[in-house]
């Protein structure tokens, strides 16, 4: 049988064995709505804020505070669209990054054809927003900053305590997606600053469709799906009970691995990056070197276009993903690399390595080893690289 | 990506990877879309299309779109290459995913700047 080997841990990743043996009870025995007063609804409605308390205990928030959705992409839009909307009387005004998920970006695009008006702050060849450029933005019209807490395509991670405690001392509320984050490296609410917090399972080894947003007490914030009273009526629809179950059992055994996973990823990622620049020369760093989560390595190798690199490792059962214009489905490069201002080549060249639970050193030797022919033949038939 | 066998094939095996001594002719196009960029290298006698080859930054579809291009162009008269359109290169892949297209038209337009290119030095030395 082929070898295969993940390396996209960002995209997704597996259901952890014991998450799923967590959720399966609730397919079928505690199948309950947790909604309903008899005894099937409150086994349900027991593992619900079980859950809860668990979610908030890793993140150091009150159970109060934890709200369930379908996943990152909801949490996002639930935060950015349900501030914009309930605080309209205070303003009009939005601060986020120009690097931040599409679910931001576009829910900003999305308020500014309703009249808001975005502020998309630049970002430093590391992807680093600046403390000043937040600082000088803020107005008194300004109803909410969002900033990511770690990027999903190279990793570096912003320094959220300060830039939330400057929108604090102007008293604007402060949201960070952290779904490329939790899990991979501690989150306390409190030490971030935050107001609210985005989070998805399926990228901590938890089930896909389901995520939370953290809601500090006091935050003013409209629903977006309206219906039952669900999670005190901010979020209408029957819970899903067995993928919330999942959540907090991820999240769980992501907090009890946390250290020993995080030196672990650290090493294997500073070793494929050390041992493929000793065998393949043009090879770029994006991202910042210190300030990145443990396991993401997000490299352009010159000369060559992503997608046919892909290939090439997919053909030898290797999974990772590209920064370049042929990945997307949009056909623009990546809006992260053009922020960071990358060259246009480099961003076509870019490959992101993201390592996780399963990947060991041989995984690396194995890909450090196919990789240098790959590249060779590719860099044979560019019209622009030269030795 | 769904793309079919013979890109595939295409892909992992290239045909006329490279450059020409003393070309008769060359086109390169840079394809603003996505980024890619072909360099197309003829070699003509008589009227005919002698030889082929080609340099290309570029996705999977880009790669097999080059190869092929140079495989159904060699020892054809100028005439029937000219007739070589993003159509004929994108069926003799046995098609290409929609949003690839864009590839098929690349390789076409590079080889056409190519004869373009050959017919402007023709002129040129007479």
């Amino acid at each position: 049988m082929e070898r295969k080997i993940y390396l996209d841990h960002n995209a997704t990743t597996p259901v952890h064995p014991e998450v799923l043996e967590a959720m399966l009870p609730f397919y079928q025995e505690g199948f309950g709505n947790a909604s309903s007063i008899h005894s099937f609804g409150r086994e349900a409605k027991v593992a619900l804020e079980e859950s809860r308390e668990k979610v908030a205990k890793f993140l150091n928030a009150d159970p109060l505070e934890i709200y369930f959705t379908s996943g990152g992409t909801e949490s996002d839009n639930l935060a950015v669209k349900g501030v914009a909307w309930a605080n309209k009387k205070k303003g009009n005004h939005i601060i986020t990054s120009q690097i931040e998920h599409h679910a931001v970006l576009e829910s900003c695009k999305f308020l500014e054809k309703e009249g808001y008006e975005i502020t998309y702050l630049p970002v430093d060849k590391y992807g680093l927003v600046d403390n000043d450029e937040l600082k000088k933005n803020i107005k008194k019209e300004t109803v909410l900053v969002s900033i990511m807490h770690a990027n999903n395509e190279m990793g570096t991670i912003q320094p959220i305590a300060e830039l939330a405690g400057l929108a604090k001392e102007k008293g604007v509320y402060f949201h960070t997606d952290a779904v490329q984050s939790t899990g991979k490296m501690k989150i306390d609410v409190n030490e971030l600053n935050v107001d609210m917090l985005s989070l998805s399972a399926h990228k901590f080894y938890g089930p896909k469709g389901v995520g939370a947003l953290y809601i500090r007490r006091g935050v003013r914030l409209t629903p977006l799906a309206h219906g039952g009273h669900h999670e005190k009526s901010r979020r209408a629809g029957t819970e899903n009970v067995p993928g919330i179950v999942g959540l907090a059992k991820a999240l769980e055994i992501a907090h009890a691995d946390m250290q020993e996973e995080e030196r672990r990823l650290k090493s294997l990622t500073e070793t494929f990056f050390k041992r493929v620049t000793e065998r393949i020369p043009d090879v770029f760093m994006n991202g910042h070197p210190v300030l990145r989560i443990p396991n993401t390595m997000n490299v352009s190798f010159k000369g060559v276009e992503g997608e046919s690199i892909i290939l090439n490792l997919d053909l030898k059962g290797i999974g990772v993903a590209s920064g370049s214009a042929c990945t997307s489905g949009s056909l623009e490069p990546s809006h992260v690399l053009s922020a960071m201002r990358v060259p246009g080549d480099l961003a076509q060249s870019s490959l992101r390595f993201s390592f996780g639970r399963s990947n060991t050193i041989d995984d690396v030797n194995y890909v450090v080893e196919v990789l240098p022919e790959i590249i060779s033949k590719l860099r044979a038939m560019s019209p622009i690289y030269q030795k | 990506m769904a793309y079919s066998a013979k890109v595939m094939e295409h892909f992992q095996n290239p045909r006329n990877v490279g450059e020409i001594e003393n070309p008769d002719g060359v086109g390169e196009i840079g394809n603003p879309v996505c980024g890619d960029i072909m360099k197309l290298y003829i070699r003509v006698k008589d009227d005919r299309v002698v030889d082929a080859k080609f340099k290309t930054f570029g996705c999977g579809a880009a790669i097999a779109t080059s190869s092929m291009i140079t495989e159904l162009v060699k020892n054809k008269t100028l005439e029937e290459a000219e007739k070589i359109s993003r159509q004929s290169v994108a069926e003799a892949l046995d098609g290409l995913p929609a949003n690839k297209m864009h590839c098929s038209n690349l390789a076409a337009d590079a080889l056409h700047k190519a004869i373009e290119d050959y017919k402007n030095r023709k002129k040129k030395n007479e």
